[in-house]
């Protein structure tokens, strides 16, 4: 269709010719280069989701090897140098490449969805920050198999990181693909806020925002805040190895310790920026399948917005073994004490809603079920281990090993497969088989247990994390035996959900618009939702719109369909406020995340990367950045054109 | 080996602590999981409709009910952390046995000073205690960051470059105490234990009396051969022995080597067996190690063998 006839700002009159027009607009080529050039978020969304859970599956593989080397005393599965690299592989894989970029991903995906939005509010930006992603993962792993992958842990503590004590590229490896991840996060943070902040249809007020909505707020500005001390210790870190700095060197003045509190203050958040996301997929599917508003709208928003603060209190926990001052470590002890009581009002107002509502045992609801019984555990080992005493008796132990899976996994991956089940049939349009859902249910809430709960017991008989191996005469060889064992049921579980996933895209059951009765915007589009996501936008009158319009949703016109123009609202209420364009699919964003890559990878290895590197980069912004003619001229257009524009039917 | 069944200060913290904490944890488990399973089966197959919304004023009181009990109970353990915390930090008094351990990748050294430094004893990877006095630790590295723990004595401390840390502890009864290192420290972190040797006050100063000595000279033509094998070879360049010209310390002092229960840091028990194949090929018992392997003859090994285990 061109779009050249038709008369700026004329409005169709119905639906019907409506969606003919959006459908031409926010066309997508079908074709490789199409897929490339795509700016749609669901479509980033989709590949970013599907990227990060093979990253998970990578690192589930890594657990695996773990575990086999771990199931008998003096196993040779994996050596030392191997095993290293394989436990800090896990763990960066883990947090880096699945569990934050994934909890974002869903929010790419459902946030401008729920708010009645047609796409990110910077749709280019939002495609750099994938492609910046997954060429970080990409290049982490093409360095793990050439046997460069990073081996001083997640953590990377210096000295042992320090140029004297991990030479050669490994080390770099680990920073410079962590910098990757740090600008998709970031990425990923600014368009969920400004999305949220700008882009919500007309009268979502802020107090009517869907739970989950406010989660991804929350985790957000979490980003934002936490992602800067990692990058900042990481490139200290690079320049102690790379250019000579002594920042963590105490022979030249610097300080060890220095690290372990940047990072901390990044990584202690860190586990609230996975685990906040999940409460909002919790509420989510608590809200519709007790076919009731969760109890206590104001406190589950307050109570997530206590634990993002307090999440910035708590860094030095982890620290409570290097001899800090006592007095300063009771103040920690008490703040991660504190955050232990907006995690219990979110529980309690959950089960609250149970009680009132009538609940429909679905596999997504199984899911969060698994999450309170598998969450309270984590969360009573963390009341714990908040304590100075004890935790330097449990500390760097498989006690802790144990305590952060039952609250990463029973905590935030038990509400993402929940989240799967329930939001799979909006994305792909079909429905998983809920019979293999139980079955992946059972297995992975067993196997789970029978793997981390003996950890438990293994963390009192003094196993120390990160060993390769134990000798026979520890006594730990029966418990590890059990712990494999219970990490084959895991990945059985996860190999039926795969299956599961299969079956439903060559013959799963047609999903329908709305196949659970849910109250939240992305129902009321279609099942997968088209390019634009809603024909008409919405308007919205109170929270879960779709029961309380359960026929048809109220709807603004006065948007332009011939080019891709969305609806700018105010921050508070919603009203709406201005008109914005978005940019049509583009290969810019590709080209500039190549030469972010090129600069960080030839960086590792030279000074001139930076000569090499920033060229390109330059060149790709300014080919992003570029004016185009039409557009261009259009805009100016319209804005020298006469106000009472606004005001045509 | 289970800090459950600890003495002296973990012994406290698990006692009034752990076992207090691990009570209130249960029930609030039973009772959450209990409400949740309650909430959920309380309407399956009856067809009511959900409960009409005007009763969430009520609902709304018993959560705030249950999380005033959250608080209170999370008040509880802070007073109990912060007690235990004081209890267990009191500073010993003058009494106490002053020990410096410093880590190395991936061994322990052990100094017990005196005031006139030809009595300083070193020793690595067993730690002699009195029973029922306490012990000041001062902990160091020279390289990266370890972790010092024995589990039935005490929690841990880190040994951070740049930094002196201490602990102290108590053994209220006789016997052998297995520690390992905490903090990841690199390849053989896995590898990287220490046996702290809790014994009455008379062999105690026994044992400290016979570490001061030097080594003995050899007296018959194989240990003589041994001590000519030890010091034409490597081993010098990273051991001391006492009494002879080696004096290296990047590596264990050995100059009572055959006196510790175990070699390559807790890692085998000191046989003649074990102690042949760790001079041999030590890394593959531990690779990554630093100790690198020895060519030696049959007949050097022999007399190396039998020159170091008169190193008591």
């Amino acid at each position: 269709m061109k779009t050249d006839e038709l008369e700026p700002g004329r409005l169709p009159a119905t639906v019907d010719e409506l969606v003919p027009q959006l459908e031409a607009t926010w066309h997508q080529e079908p074709t490789f280069l199409g897929w490339l050039r795509s700016v749609d978020h669901k479509s980033i969304a989709t590949r970013y989701i599907a990227t990060a859970f093979v990253f998970f599956l990578l690192a589930g593989l890594e657990a695996a090897a773990m575990r086999a080397q771990l199931s008998r005393p003096e196993n040779r599965i994996l050596g030392p140098d191997a095993y290293n690299q394989f436990f800090t592989m896990h763990g960066t894989t883990m947090m880096f490449l699945f569990a934050v970029p994934i909890m974002q991903a869903v929010g790419l995906y459902l946030v401008p969805l729920m708010i009645g939005a047609r796409n990110v509010a910077f749709p280019k930006l939002n495609a750099y920050g994938y492609w910046v992603y997954l060429f970080g993962g990409v290049f982490l792993y093409v360095m793990f198999f050439l046997n460069t992958g990073p081996d001083a842990g997640w953590f990377a503590y210096v000295p042992l990181s320090g140029p004297a004590f991990s030479p050669g590229k490994r080390v770099d490896v680990w920073a410079q693909a962590i910098t990757f991840t740090e600008i998709a996060a970031l990425v990923a943070s600014v368009e969920l806020i400004v999305t949220t902040f700008k882009n919500r249809a007309p009268g979502m007020t802020l107090n009517r925002m869907p739970l989950f909505v406010w989660a991804m707020l929350v985790q957000s500005f979490m980003v934002l805040f936490a992602m800067p001390w990692v990058a900042t210790a990481s490139q200290f870190l690079a320049m102690d190895r790379l250019v000579g700095t002594h920042f963590f060197n105490p022979v030249e003045g610097g300080d060890a310790l220095l690290w372990q509190h940047l990072f901390w203050f990044f990584g202690h958040p860190e586990v609230y920026i996975i685990f906040i996301p999940a409460l909002g997929m919790v509420s989510a599917i608590v809200t519709t399948f007790t076919g009731r508003q969760v109890l206590g709208y104001s406190a589950m928003v307050l109570s997530m917005i206590a634990t993002g603060v307090l999440g910035f209190g708590l860094w030095v926990h982890h620290m409570f073994a290097t001899g800090l001052p006592q007095m300063g470590e009771s103040f920690f002890t008490a703040s991660s004490l504190m955050i232990a009581i907006p995690s219990g009002i979110q529980i309690f107002c959950w089960l609250a809603t149970i009680w009132a509502g009538r609940p429909r045992l679905t596999v997504p609801f199984l899911f969060v079920a698994g999450f309170v019984v598998l969450f309270i555990i984590g969360g009573f080992t963390g009341v714990m281990i908040a304590s100075v005493p004890f935790d330097q008796v449990v500390h760097d132990t498989y006690f802790i090993v144990a305590h952060f899976h039952y609250v990463l996994i029973g905590g935030a991956v038990f509400p993402l497969f929940g989240a799967f089940y329930y939001w799979f049939p909006k994305i792909t349009g079909r429905q998983l088989s809920e019979r293999l859902g139980r079955w992946n249910f059972w297995l992975f809430f067993l196997g789970m247990n029978v793997t981390f709960f003996p950890m438990h017991l293994l963390g009192f008989e003094g196993m120390p994390r990160r060993v390769y191996t134990y000798l026979p005469e520890t006594g730990w060889g029966d418990l590890n035996l059990l712990a494999s064992a219970g990490a084959t049921m895991i990945a059985f579980s996860v190999l039926l959900f795969l299956v599961n996933v299969v079956r439903a895209l060559r013959s799963g059951i047609p999903a329908g618009n709305d196949p659970w009765g849910g109250d939240t915007l992305e129902w009321a589009a279609s099942s997968p939702p088209r390019p634009y996501n809603f024909p008409i936008i919405p308007v919205v009158d109170g929270q879960g719109p779709l029961w309380r319009h359960p026929v048809e949703l109220p709807g603004v016109a006065g948007l332009r369909t011939d080019v891709r123009e969305v609806l700018v609202t105010t921050l508070l209420d919603a009203e709406p406020d201005s008109r914005h364009r978005h940019p049509p699919p583009t290969i810019w964003p590709l080209l500039a995340a190549i030469g972010t890559t090129i600069l960080f990878v030839t960086l590792i290895f030279t000074p001139w990367g930076v000569v090499i590197g920033m060229p390109l980069l330059f060149l790709a912004f300014l080919g992003w950045a570029w004016p185009r003619g039409r557009d261009h001229r259009e805009q100016v257009a319209i804005e020298q054109e006469v106000r009472p524009a606004e005001a045509r039917p | 080996m289970n800090a459950l069944d600890a003495q002296g200060q973990a012994g406290l913290v698990m006692g009034a602590l752990w076992d207090p904490m691990l009570l209130m944890a249960t029930v609030t488990f039973v009772v959450v999981v209990g409400v949740l399973l309650w909430a959920i089966f309380r309407r399956r197959g009856g067809n009511e409709a959900p409960d009409d919304p005007t009763r969430d004023r009520s609902l709304g009181r018993v959560v705030g009910v249950g999380v005033l009990l959250t608080t209170l109970v999370l008040l509880v353990c802070l007073g109990l952390d912060i007690s235990v915390g004081r209890a267990i930090t009191a500073t010993p008094g003058k009494d106490a046995v002053q020990i410096r351990v410093t880590g190395h990748q991936w061994w322990w050294e052990v100094h017990y000073r005196d005031l006139v430094p030809q009595r300083w004893v070193t020793t690595a990877n067993e730690i002699h205690v009195p029973v029922g006095r306490p012990v000041v630790i001062e902990l160091r590295s020279t390289d990266v960051i370890h972790s010092f723990w024995p589990p039935e004595l005490t929690g841990k401390r880190d040994l951070i470059p740049g930094k002196t840390n201490s602990l102290w502890l108590q053994a209220d009864r006789p016997g052998e105490y297995r520690g390992q290192c905490a903090e990841f420290c690199g390849h053989q972190h896995a590898k990287m234990a220490f046996l702290v040797v809790a014994e009455p006050a008379d062999s105690f100063a026994h044992w400290l009396e016979t570490q001061r000595d030097t080594a003995l000279t050899p007296s018959d033509s194989l240990t003589r051969r041994g001590q000519e094998v030890f010091l034409a070879s490597s081993c010098p360049m990273c051991h001391a022995i006492s009494g002879t010209p080696a004096g290296s310390r990047v590596g264990p002092d050995l100059t009572h080597l055959a006196s510790r229960r175990t070699i390559a840091a807790g890692t085998l028990r000191n046989t003649r067996g074990n102690l042949a194949g760790w001079i041999i090929d030590p890394q593959s018992i531990k690779p990554g190690a630093k100790m690198p392997p020895n060519e030696l003859s049959p007949a050097d090994l022999e007399a190396l063998l039998a020159y170091l285990e008169t190193l008591r």
